[in-house]
């Protein structure tokens, strides 16, 4: 499961780092989604992974008493995915806003707040 | 209207706040709180140590600066979408980055400083806002997964987020191999938010786009925001070893060079601004990366001028640019003619920023030259002489171009208004935050003595991080 979970989150890196450096709009925008999920794979691997442990005390015992899931990471990736499901949702409504101000999805054409003037 | 009074009141009670806790924090120390009294490091801790109240201060007095700035520049179109309440929530985005002791709290912070300053950024929807605005998210979302996976790494490796926990972890770790690789990607998602070498091209593609307020507030606290949380981690959870130093310092030395280059050329007063910034992010790293408490102290010296006085540069920029009707020095011009008392006031922020004795920006390079002779870094000494002067030699250029040169015709868009055209309240309003802060700049540069007092306390504070530990976590850590 965890060389699984290692090759994945690879995958989801490389891809999205391939597609933030294409120079259509919409590719980087997806090439960042995939980051994002790449980066939440890797908390939930990096925080361990325990099969079928929940962490649940039962009746009777005040503790834990065997090893358990830790509930951290997914609380961590749990914040992490609202952020950024929050940043995605302004990223479309902008490049959509882009694309109807600037009349391109071309990265390399949206260069005008460089030119030295 | 009512936004605009409410924004000035809700900032002058973030001001008073502000020094109650810069006040109680110099007289007992570093204080902390558990939220939900929850111990650490198993909660979310909340501390403040003198460098983060100080900073809580800043931004108090910026925030009051900036919001009776916007109050007189916003035009209503842009208030009518909510300028005022993102603008309070970047405030409080940043105070609440500065108190964080938990590095994932910290995460959470920085998300939303980004996802308020995308909004400021946008609002209005011009064609060179949109443009600016595709370029500083891309990279600013990079930042933040690259912080994200430095975070996972980090937990992977200790188990634990809290920063005070995490400095005993990682001292107590044999293998340095995995850790320095952690702190590099750190360094890295830091140096995107704080656009240093080879990673600040957002910068001056976005910063002059949005409002003047808003470049102002942008200008002087969101790129210190990545020096702040830069000094955190490598002073409190890594602990420099002479490969990151000669990393820091190698940056360090490449950021001052490309920024200085890049402001020469520029002809768009918020495009040199932009590149100063960059430029002057340079000797923070550096002060940093000499590994000297000496250093460190003219560093932190330098983040509490600088904030001062970029904020001010910009609201400037943006007074100029309602004067002449165009960001272009070229075009620009009679400044001094026209205008003499209002340009003996820009010569404050104008000159404190190159230095010149015994304005603010001389003394903290004092202590960072000193500094690198103690730990003989000559060259780096030479690159930091370099930005000085180089920063002299574009400042004079604007001071010629914009305050001596004859005036040419500009033709500015239509239905522009000019400053004159402005009503009396708003211009009050634009000059009182220029005048405060140029007389702040005044008093850090001729009451250098307690800064600098503040700064070594800082600094020390820093450098021996026992004491900060021992608050956060009680007395279990001994």
């Amino acid at each position: 499961m965890e060389i699984l979970l290692a090759l994945m989150t690879g995958v989801l890196y490389a891809a999205g780092i391939y597609m933030i450096l294409r120079r259509s709009l919409v590719k980087l925008i997806l090439g960042l989604i995939l980051l994002g999920n790449g980066v939440n794979l890797l908390i939930f691997l990096l925080g361990g992974i325990t099969k079928g442990k929940p962490p649940v005390i039962p009746d009777g015992p005040a503790v834990l008493g065997e090893v358990f899931a830790a509930p951290l990471p997914q609380a961590l990736i749990l914040t992490a995915i609202v952020i950024s499901f929050g940043l995605q949702s302004f990223a479309i409504v902008l490049i959509k806003r882009a694309y109807k101000v600037v009349k391109t999805d071309d990265l390399d054409e949206m260069n005008t707040t460089d030119e030295n003037a | 209207m009512a936004q605009r009074i409410l924004s000035i009141i809700g900032s002058s009670i973030a001001l008073i706040f502000s020094i109650v806790l810069f006040s109680l924090v110099w007289q007992n120390g570093t204080m902390v709180i558990q939220a939900g009294n929850w111990e650490a490091p198993y909660g979310i801790t909340m501390v403040s140590d003198t460098l983060s109240a100080t900073l809580v201060l800043l931004t108090g007095i910026l925030g009051l600066a900036i919001s009776v700035f916007a109050a007189g520049s916003i035009v209503n179109a842009r208030a009518r979408f909510g300028f005022f309440p993102i603008l309070h929530f970047l405030f409080m985005g940043l105070c609440g980055s500065f108190l964080a002791g938990d590095i994932f709290n910290l995460y959470v912070w920085f998300e939303i400083i980004i996802i308020s300053s995308f909004v400021l950024l946008t609002i209005g929807g011009e064609k060179a806002q949109i443009e600016g605005a595709v370029k500083y998210f891309t990279l600013n979302i990079l930042a933040s997964v690259i912080f994200l996976t430095a975070i996972a790494v980090l937990y992977g490796i200790t188990g634990t987020l809290n920063m005070a926990d995490l400095s005993l972890k990682i001292a107590a770790i044999e293998d340095k191999t995995l850790v320095n690789i952690c702190a590099m990607i750190f360094f890295v998602g830091f140096g995107i938010k704080s656009a240093v070498f080879p990673l600040y091209f957002w910068l001056p593609a976005s910063y002059h786009t949005p409002p003047h307020a808003v470049a102002a507030i942008f200008g002087g606290l969101l790129t210190k925001v990545g020096v702040y949380a830069m000094i955190r981690v490598f002073t409190l959870i890594f602990t420099l070893d002479p490969f990151l130093e000669n990393v820091l310092m190698g940056v360090a030395m490449l950021t001052l060079f490309s920024g200085a280059v890049g402001a020469l050329v520029q002809r768009n007063l918020q495009k040199i601004f932009s590149y100063l910034i960059i430029c002057h992010i340079g000797f923070m790293v550096a002060g940093l990366g000499m590994g000297s408490t000496l250093a460190l102290t003219g560093a932190i010296f330098y983040m509490i001028h600088d904030i001062v006085v970029k904020a001010n540069l910009f609201m400037v920029g943006g007074l100029l640019y309602r004067i002449n009707g165009t960001s272009n020095i070229k075009r620009m011009g009679e400044m001094y003619a026209r205008y003499p008392l209002l340009s003996l006031l820009m010569t404050v922020p104008l000159f404190s920023l190159v230095g010149i004795p015994p304005l603010s920006g001389f003394w903290p390079k004092l202590s960072l030259i000193m500094g690198g002779l103690e730990t003989g870094n000559y060259v780096l000494i030479g690159f930091i002489l370099f930005g000085s002067f180089m920063t002299l030699l574009i400042i004079a250029k604007v001071w010629a171009e914009v305050f001596w040169k004859k005036k040419e015709v500009t033709n500015p868009p239509a239905n522009f208004r000019f400053f004159e055209a402005h009503t009396q309240r708003e211009k009050i309003l634009i000059l009182i935050p220029i005048i405060f802060l140029s007389i702040l700049s005044l008093g850090i540069g001729f009451g250098a003595g307690p800064i600098q007092a503040l700064s070594e306390r800082i600094s020390g504070e820093l450098s021996d991080v026992s004491t900060y530990i021992t608050i956060v976590l009680g007395e279990k850590s001994n």
